[in-house]
């Protein structure tokens, strides 16, 4: 996703500069400029559709008190200004202060499951860098969980996740004994745990798939190269694969990131309605404020304020490194 | 060149074209003289409950010459359906709703008021039980639905377990059911089993017992009152079963799959707070010989305040769709579904209690355990408070509760402290709601 | 790269380890479907009292999951095709001319990605609404209103991979294309497609999960004749009871032809990956 910001405007990659496609455009007539135009349209015209509009449209009910009241007419909704924003920052008033905590769980899930999901990514695509026996078959493996339909996959866990009847208990306290009294994972704080479980269970095989495609670039000779100069295992790691992966790293890491963030699916089928407080994420706190209690005005600045958030966060993490390259440069000259 | 572009076409045309599959394939409106109906899940499946109502309904289509088509609806979605009905302004003609939304239904105008006239055409408003009528929408106002099915809650009890440790009569007091529940508490065996995980049914646990202890949800005004003195204390008694009293399974904390009726049914339990279990028990395997069903105990003696309440009005409304263009068709459905045949055969199979009165006096209605369904509906049961803002008291306090049984199962001491403040962030989120 | 005595060793817990971890899940699901009713609602478990494909046999009935199959088939299908077919336009454009709003473009699509779904699910299906109120053709109900929003699902990132895998394609091809008189579009499709095949199948493939798994747009936006398999799931959880075995038994079967596909086609997307995210 950044790949691509960043290399439709940089002008260094590869041995193909990235003017000669103007190049060959420029010379034709006016009908041709259009081409690429119109090659967008359909793509434009489905992202205004349901993408850019129904944001739009987002923002202007946040700023309506669009209650149940008004859902059968929602142009009727009342026009609050910004009560709805004020409402949720006051975190001296009930909520306020749940979303805050909602946000401060979110985040907190997030970092951890985006960098475990990353830690069993590169490890699992660095062992299987090498040819051996099986591997074939242990990628398809590790790239199962990727495939499997959300629901199901998180349906399954639940099952495994109660205090009674559930696997996970039985293999914790019935077989290997590591506690006396039976935790239970799906209500109080051990949901957290839980939900990063079922998260990064979900999310590490992309983070697995991309690495290894990343690392299948990495040309042998440099392996070659720092081995005939003696280096050694975590020096090549170090030194070669995972400055080749930065690339790869940059994209996962981001799209992880928002994945994770806004993720709906995995809290809502793993605790339904009412998350425990511990894994409320910021999502079903949000559907629960508008689609639970029917104030979709106060959901929606909510999840304005989400969104500007995310936008932030990617413009700083995109923008850090090339600031970062520039003053270095310019440091260096 | 113009034969490979038109080659060119071909390919993009066939790749298009489950697209316009797709777009043919979709629901039209139905024609002219078909009633839509969204029926809830009353069965022990989607299916089961479209094999109850189908002959049903060719029976209507048979005597009126009106076609039904039925979509049944989990419960995990209706709501979220109905939502979008009255968003849209499309809907189904005739539709199910939950009693307790009534009021919050009402507010959005979304469904057909019941005004005097309306109710004359099925029947009149003196037809139904005056105790299922109080569930209909705000008072003062037209109702928003007419009753269909009837619930309320029992003291289901375990007639084997009871028997085996000597206790002769099912409690009446709480202080006996804890009684009770003690002394049929031992290894792989409980007193009482709750669903502490579901909001719902905490929410409604939590009105019972805040009424018994003189608590009401909301104010005269309509102002929420969730974190009142006699709320705290009803809250308390029912979280204290697990709490303290130690007569529930720590594990019923997370149950919110009716998990607790397998309890029951298994033996696990030996006393459920409950309505129309009949067939879930029996599709557990238990034999209907092995339960029996008396009223909820009360708080003995009445707390200051106190009300003589021990179930909600549950239950089932059938309500009209205010754009439907078939209102007329739609009302002689909901007439045939209120009809006294109807009422019998439905209530029948799905265990649960006619809302007319007139079908009362067939022998299916006259067993013991109807008998206490009825007594309660009739004289102790009350509906959840009939604002708009219900849906969120059922959410938010449901919460709480949840949050409560969680506290209590991994040990966490339940103190009014603890409680108040989570019922005094419940009832401010009310307010930022408003 | 060069090994140390301690690697394999390393490598077999890990990665071991790893595949417990994966496999767990996929096993309790392929055994409890295969329990009886009982079995799951005991203690845990780890081999059936008796084998039964009961389970199996009885989905199809609790749940409309045949009628639930074929509305998914259809619109992840044709969500996949039309997905692919406007990623590929749209990517040959940014890949392949320089034009004012290039840059706007790339990013605007992009940072789609980031919206909350909760934010524009509503409005969205007012939008739905009033285009099916205004021009008569049905998009809130009906299959056609979530294939166009599952293929904008996942547009954004197939047009990124596909710029990255188009760019890899060396221009000199294009330029002897139009020499010999090709236009753009003849260019695209005889050159450039045949090369990008295995990008193009990663798109397919990543778009085709993308809308056969989504939960939450599906759940306000169909009714009973345009249903998806997730939301048919939840049906095996009633009022009454929870069929375990019937709700992995359900699972198992939604699963499979994704899983297969994913796995069968699972090469090009590595491929298509490297070749086009990865550069």
């Amino acid at each position: 996703m950044a790949q691509l910001t960043t290399t439709a405007t940089s002008g260094v990659r590869g041995p193909r500069r990235p003017d000669t496609p103007a190049r060959a455009g420029r010379p034709r007539s006016r009908r041709r400029t259009l081409t690429p135009y119109l090659m967008l349209l359909p793509a434009l015209l489905l992202e205004l559709l349901v993408h850019l509009v129904p944001m739009l449209g987002g923002v202007w009910m946040s700023l309506l008190g669009l209650t149940q009241f008004f859902i059968r007419n929602w142009t009727a909704a009342p026009f609050v200004g910004l009560r709805n924003y004020r409402l949720v920052v006051n975190v001296n008033n009930a909520a306020g202060a749940d979303l805050l905590h909602s946000f401060a769980v979110t985040l907190a899930f997030t970092v951890a499951s985006v960098g475990l999901a990353w830690l069993l990514g590169v490890t699992a695509a660095v062992l299987t860098q090498n040819r051996f026996r099986g591997r074939g078959l242990l990628r398809t493996l590790f790239l199962t969980p990727y495939a499997l339909p959300t629901y199901a996959a998180v349906i399954t866990w639940s099952f495994l996740l109660q205090r009674d009847a559930g696997m996970v208990n039985h293999v914790l306290v019935d077989q290997l004994g590591l506690a006396q009294d039976r935790p239970f994972w799906l209500i109080g704080n051990n949901s957290f745990v839980a939900l990063l479980v079922v998260s990064v269970w979900r999310t590490w095989p992309f983070a697995f798939l991309c690495l290894t495609a990343g690392l299948q670039n990495v040309p042998q000779e440099l392996y070659e190269a720092a081995a005939m100069d003696g280096g050694g295992f975590w020096r090549q790691l170090r030194h070669i694969t995972l400055p080749m992966l930065r690339p790869v790293n940059q994209v996962l890491v981001l799209v992880l990131f928002l994945w994770t963030f806004n993720d709906f699916n995995t809290p809502f089928v793993l605790f339904g309605r009412a998350a425990p407080r511990a894994a409320d994420l910021i999502s079903i706190h949000i559907y629960q404020s508008s689609f639970v209690t029917w104030n979709f005005g106060l959901g929606s600045a909510m999840s304005v304020l989400l969104l500007l958030f995310l936008l932030v966060v990617t413009a700083v993490y995109l923008a850090a490194p090339s600031y970062w390259a520039r003053s270095r440069r310019r440091s260096d000259a | 060149m113009t034969l490979r572009r038109l080659g060119l076409v071909a390919v993009v045309a066939a790749l298009l074209a489950p697209t316009l599959v797709a777009c043919g394939g979709g629901s039209g409106s139905s024609s002219d003289n078909t009633l839509t109906y969204w029926a809830s899940n009353q069965g022990t499946s989607l299916d089961h409950d479209r094999q109850v109502l189908q002959p049903q309904l060719d029976k209507f289509t048979k005597q009126t010459g009106i076609k039904v088509k039925l979509e049944v609806i989990g419960w995990p979605d209706l709501l979220n359906r109905i939502l979008a009905a009255a968003a849209s302004g499309k809907g189904p003609d005739v539709l199910n709703i939950g009693n307790t939304w009534s009021p919050s239904l009402q507010a959005t105008g979304a469904l057909l008021p019941f005004d005097d006239a309306t109710l004359a055409t099925v029947g009149g408003k003196s037809r139904f039980l005056p105790g299922s009528m109080a569930a209909t929408g705000a008072p003062g106002k037209p109702p928003t639905a007419v009753p269909l099915y009837s619930l309320a809650y029992g003291l289901y009890y375990n007639k084997k377990l009871f028997a085996a440790a000597g206790i002769t009569e099912p409690p009446k007091t709480w202080a006996e059911l804890v009684d009770v529940g003690k002394k049929l508490t031992r290894s792989g065996q409980w007193g009482l089993v709750v669903e502490g995980g579901n909001p719902t049914e905490n929410a409604h646990h939590a009105f019972t017992f805040g009424q018994q202890y003189g608590a009401d949800a909301f104010d005269a005004s309509g102002k929420p009152r969730f974190d009142s003195p006699g709320m705290v204390a009803g809250v308390k008694r029912y979280v204290g079963f697990m709490a303290n009293d130690k007569i529930v399974n720590p594990s019923a904390a997370e149950y919110a799959k009716n998990e607790s009726l397998a309890d029951f049914a298994s033996g696990k339990a030996a006393m459920l707070l409950w309505q129309a279990a009949d067939t879930s028990l029996q599709s557990h395997g238990m034999s209907p010989d092995d339960y029996a069903v008396a009223p909820v105990p009360f708080e003995q003696p009445t707390p200051p305040g106190g009300k003589k309440v021990n179930s909600m009005v549950a239950g089932i409304n059938l309500a009209v769709f205010a754009n439907t263009k078939h209102k007329d068709a739609a009302l002689s459905f909901v007439k045939f579904m209120t009809s006294d045949e109807e009422q019998l055969a439905l209530n029948k199979t799905y265990r649960s209690m006619p809302t007319v009165e007139s079908a009362y006096s067939d022998p299916a209605f006259q067993t013991p355990q109807v008998k206490v369904f009825r007594e309660t509906l009739a004289t102790s049961a009350a509906p959840l408070p009939a604002v708009p803002e219900e849906a969120q008291f059922e959410t938010l306090v449901g919460a709480v509760v949840k949050d409560l049984f969680a506290d209590a199962a991994s040990g966490k001491p339940i103190t009014d402290d603890a409680i108040k403040s989570k019922l005094t962030a419940a009832n401010q989120q009310v307010h930022a709601g408003g | 790269m060069r090994e140390p005595a301690w690697l394999p060793w390393v490598r077999r817990v890990v990665l071991s380890l790893l595949a417990v971890f994966t496999l767990a899940p996929i096993y309790v699901m392929i055994t409890s479907a295969l329990k009886p009713l009982r079995d799951v609602q005991g203690p845990f478990r780890w081999w059936p009292s008796t084998f039964t494909v009961r389970p199996f046999v009885d989905i199809w009935h609790t749940v409309p999951l045949g009628r639930y199959f074929v509305n998914s088939v259809i619109v992840s299908g044709a969500a996949t095709i039309c997905s692919v077919t406007v990623a590929i336009f749209a990517a040959y454009a940014v890949s392949r001319y320089r034009f004012p709003g290039r840059r706007l473009f790339s990013v605007a699509v992009l940072s789609t990605q980031m919206f909350p779904g909760i934010l524009f699910l509503l409005p969205l299906f007012l939008i739905f609404v009033n285009v099916g109120n205004l021009t008569g053709l049905e998009l809130y109900g009906s299959r056609t209103g979530l294939v166009i929003t599952y293929l904008t699902f996942s547009l954004p990132f197939s047009i990124w991979m596909l710029v990255g895998y188009f760019d890899g394609i060396p221009r000199g091809l294009d330029e002897s294309a139009q020499v010999d008189g090709a236009g753009p579009v003849r260019t695209l499709f005889r050159v450039i497609l045949p090369t990008a095949l295995p990008g193009v199948i990663a798109v397919a493939v990543y778009a085709f999960m993308t809308a056969w798994g989504e939960v939450l747009f599906a759940s306000v936006m169909t009714d009973d004749t345009s249903r998806t398999l997730p939301i048919g799931l939840q049906g095996y959880s009633t009022e009454h009871d929870v069929y375990w075995n019937q709700v992995m038994a359900a699972s198992l079967v939604v699963s499979v032809p994704v899983v297969a596909g994913f796995l069968a086609l699972q090469r090009h997307f590595v491929s298509g990956l490297t070749a086009g995210a990865v550069k």
